[in-house]
């Protein structure tokens, strides 16, 4: 018994939309531990803060925000049939993703080449606030830097799809929950950029 | 099913056309009944575990001093009682097994709305549970912190708490797509005429559990993350040492835990509310207030986790705050307890086996839950906290409330997808075993704990003597019951007397497609007209 294949593409939004929400809680967890342990050490919190590299911080921020503009222009193209277009969009992002990552791990290295890591001795011969702080800032920066390794992933899978011509401009939900998905890698770093190399 | 075929197979519906065979057939499924079965026989085979956990707990508080095992044992095998109750029996228990099976045929949907996710859920659930299973016999051997891996400890301990860890985020992975797959299919698949005024109660309860799964797992999750984090790499989150605060571990796990609680009983109260009505010939009574009820004790559940924490150390004002939500918790409950016993009145009742299950049920729930009250009340609890008092209360309402409407549910719905039935006279010895051993069981433990007998300790006082040894003798009758039931549901839905058309006389959807339901539930889209107890509009004496 068969019966004709339709596809709820309501439905499929719906459901990436509660997986959104589930990944703000996620990152929830952390923002929240940073409020408390931010007002119990608004010194040390500030001391650290200012030994993160705004520029490196900067920079990546208008990275993502190009990365974003592309899928969502990427979405407009698939929706025209551009498919050429469309997959030329998408590696611009994934481009984006890359420099990112490198950057993050530019960043990464010369820290860790200054003796600040979780667990790392002048870290605990340091204020218990800035062992805090750091232990937030890897955890939370790595958990994000996982998440743009999977939205990028997702990404290529996509535009395999769209190069195979699976994904087309009558069907193209996944391509739209694709870049739901990357938007929201992109809005948590809009936060995590001020929290933690602006305000302190 | 190889022995069931010689007697006389299970045929029709769902049971055939499929285009694999034999186990395949069942773990590449994305049927929502067979993978709803999966789950029954994991989640079913997981519970066996921990009861068998359970009762050797018992035996070795039977007297004080070393009965059976020694502490570190003892430890081991109250974390891994709790670990797999909670996180492979409870939790994915009713909404994914009985929720899977029942839920879209009850809206009238052929399946739900990612039917792949939902083959995902499992496989993630089996992997999940593959891991925690993995930690018991490997690194420093199964975790002795309690389910709970309260930090400092788990941060510290040898045992293999990292691995567990990671295997309850993978299962609260599968539960957050489960949730997902539910709101989804609720909101988008309903047939035509189905509106939110018609749907069962069952449903309205998923419907709020799917939002508590939705948005308090991720909490844990990343709150197992943390403890992995703290072992592995020393990050010192919750190191006092280091700047970090063990309490907020425990705001963080209670955040998620103590809704979760919600995810456990939300479901078997939906389960109740579809089978008081139909077991009493009458509608139910309340319905807006049994489904707005349901959604008001998600919102509000999620707002108390702090009741586990007041000896934690917490400032006065907290202590009031969390305690007043409490009691505000009970007042949805409690609307639910008076409607079903509003429905109860004057009906028509009939003792069948589920209706015994749905009835203890309300006793049970309400032991337990006016037990929490007094664990609510700051000023008691401090006295209480920690003790029996909190084990007796808190297995009234997820035993004899989840687990309780869970065999009610297994007794009023398996039938449907077997065609076939259990006895009713082995049926009604086993509820009576399992309902006497039991209250002889956890109320005694309650006794124990008001009287002050710690939880968790390997050892006791001489004068907690006797009443653990009722305690214990009181395991033995639930575990007679729990045998006698599990045998004779296994004989009669592979062997027993055919179960056809509606004989429970139930207005609900699934009540009008074969025995067996097809594979596709439905011949052609129905259109509902009367609601789920319209007993009358259904044509239903």
């Amino acid at each position: 018994m068969s019966h004709p294949e339709h596809k709820d593409n309501l439905g499929a939004k719906l459901g990436m939309w509660l997986f959104l929400f589930t990944e703000l809680l996620l990152f929830g967890g952390l923002f929240i531990l940073y409020a408390v342990y931010l007002a119990r050490y608004p010194k040390e919190f500030g001391a650290a803060g200012s030994e993160l590299n705004v520029t490196h911080g900067a920079v990546n921020t208008v990275v993502l925000l190009t990365s974003s503009l592309f899928a969502a222009m990427a979405v407009t193209a698939v929706k025209r049939g551009q498919k050429r277009a469309t997959i030329a969009l998408l590696s611009g992002t994934l481009g984006c993703a890359a420099i990112f990552l490198v950057i993050k791990y530019v960043e990464w290295s010369a820290k860790i080449a200054h003796g600040i890591f979780p667990g790392s001795p002048k870290l605990i011969a340091g204020p218990p606030g800035e062992s805090v702080f750091f232990g937030l800032y890897y955890l939370t920066t790595g958990l994000h830097g996982i998440h743009v390794v999977i939205g990028a992933a997702l990404l290529t899978w996509i535009a395999a799809k769209v190069k195979t011509g699976s994904l087309h401009a009558g069907d193209n939900v996944t391509l739209e929950n694709g870049t739901l998905y990357w938007h929201l890698v992109d809005l948590v770093w809009i936060f995590i950029f001020p929290l933690y190399y602006l305000i302190l | 099913m190889s022995s069931a075929e010689k007697v006389a197979p299970v045929t029709g519906g769902f049971w055939q056309d499929t285009g694999r065979t034999g186990i395949k057939s069942w773990i590449f499924s994305t049927d929502h009944k067979r993978i709803g079965l999966l789950y029954l026989y994991s989640v079913l085979g997981f519970f066996l575990v921990g009861a068998v956990l359970g009762l050797l707990l018992r035996i070795e508080l039977m007297a004080p001093g070393r009965t059976i095992v020694g502490p570190e044992t003892y430890n081991a095998l109250f974390t891994v009682h709790g670990v797999v109750m909670i996180f492979l029996f409870i939790i994915p228990g009713i909404p994914a097994s009985f929720g899977n099976l029942i839920m879209p045929i009850q809206i009238g949907a052929r399946d739900v709305s990612f039917p792949r996710l939902n083959l995902l859920s499992w496989w993630l659930y089996a992997i999940g549970a593959l891991i925690v299973l993995t930690s018991l016999f490997t690194g420093g051997g199964a975790p002795d912190t309690g389910w709970t891996f309260y930090v400092p400890f788990s941060a510290r301990t040898g045992t293999n708490v990292s691995l567990a860890v990671f295997g309850v985020f993978v299962l609260g992975f599968s539960s957050i797509l489960t949730g997902i797959n539910f709101v989804t299919t609720i909101h988008r698949l309903r047939a035509e005429g189905m509106n939110w005024g018609r749907l069962p109660l069952f449903v309205w309860s998923l419907y709020a559990t799917a939002w508590v799964q939705i948005l308090a797992t991720p909490i844990i999750a990343i709150t197992l993350v943390m403890v992995i984090a703290e072992r592995t790499l020393g990050v010192g989150l919750f190191d006092p040492g280091r700047g970090g605060d063990p309490i907020m571990f425990q705001h963080l796990f209670w955040i998620y835990s103590h809704p979760a609680v919600y995810i456990m009983i939300l479901p078997a109260m939906g389960v109740i509310s579809d089978i008081i009505p139909v077991f009493s010939r009458k509608p139910i009574f309340g319905y807006k207030m049994i489904a707005v009820s349901s959604v008001a004790i998600a919102a509000a559940g999620s707002l108390v986790w702090g009741h586990h924490m007041y000896t934690s150390g917490m400032s006065d004002t907290a202590v009031m705050i969390f305690s007043f939500l409490t009691f505000i918790v009970a007042i949805p409950s409690a609307i639910k307890v008076f409607n079903w016993v509003s429905t109860l009145y004057k009906g028509s009742i009939s003792l069948e086996a589920p209706m015994l299950f749905a009835l203890s049920f309300i006793l049970l729930f309400s032991i337990g839950g006016l037990s929490g009250l007094i664990l609510g009340a700051a000023a008691t609890d401090i006295h209480v906290h920690d003790t029996h008092f909190v084990v007796g209360h808190f297995h009234y309402v997820m035993f004899g409330g989840t687990a309780f409407a869970f065999f009610a549910a297994a007794h009023y719905w398996l039938p449907k997808f077997y065609g076939r039935r259990y006895q009713e006279r082995p049926a009604l010895v086993a509820w009576f075993l399992m309902f006497v051993g039991f209250n002889v069981l956890y109320f005694t433990m309650q006794v124990l704990g008001m009287q002050g007998m710690p939880r968790r300790y390997y050892d006791y006082l001489p004068e907690f003597e006797r009443l653990n040894l009722v305690a214990t003798i009181g395991s033995w009758i639930l575990a007679a019951g729990l045998i006698l039931m599990v045998v004779n549901l296994w004989r009669g839905l592979l062997r027993g007397e055919p179960f056809v058309g509606n004989p429970w006389g139930g207005a609900t959807l699934e009540w009008s497609i074969p025995t067996p339901p097809p594979t596709e539930n439905f011949e052609e889209e129905p259109i509902v007209t009367h609601g789920p107890y319209d007993f009358k509009g259904t044509g239903i004496p």
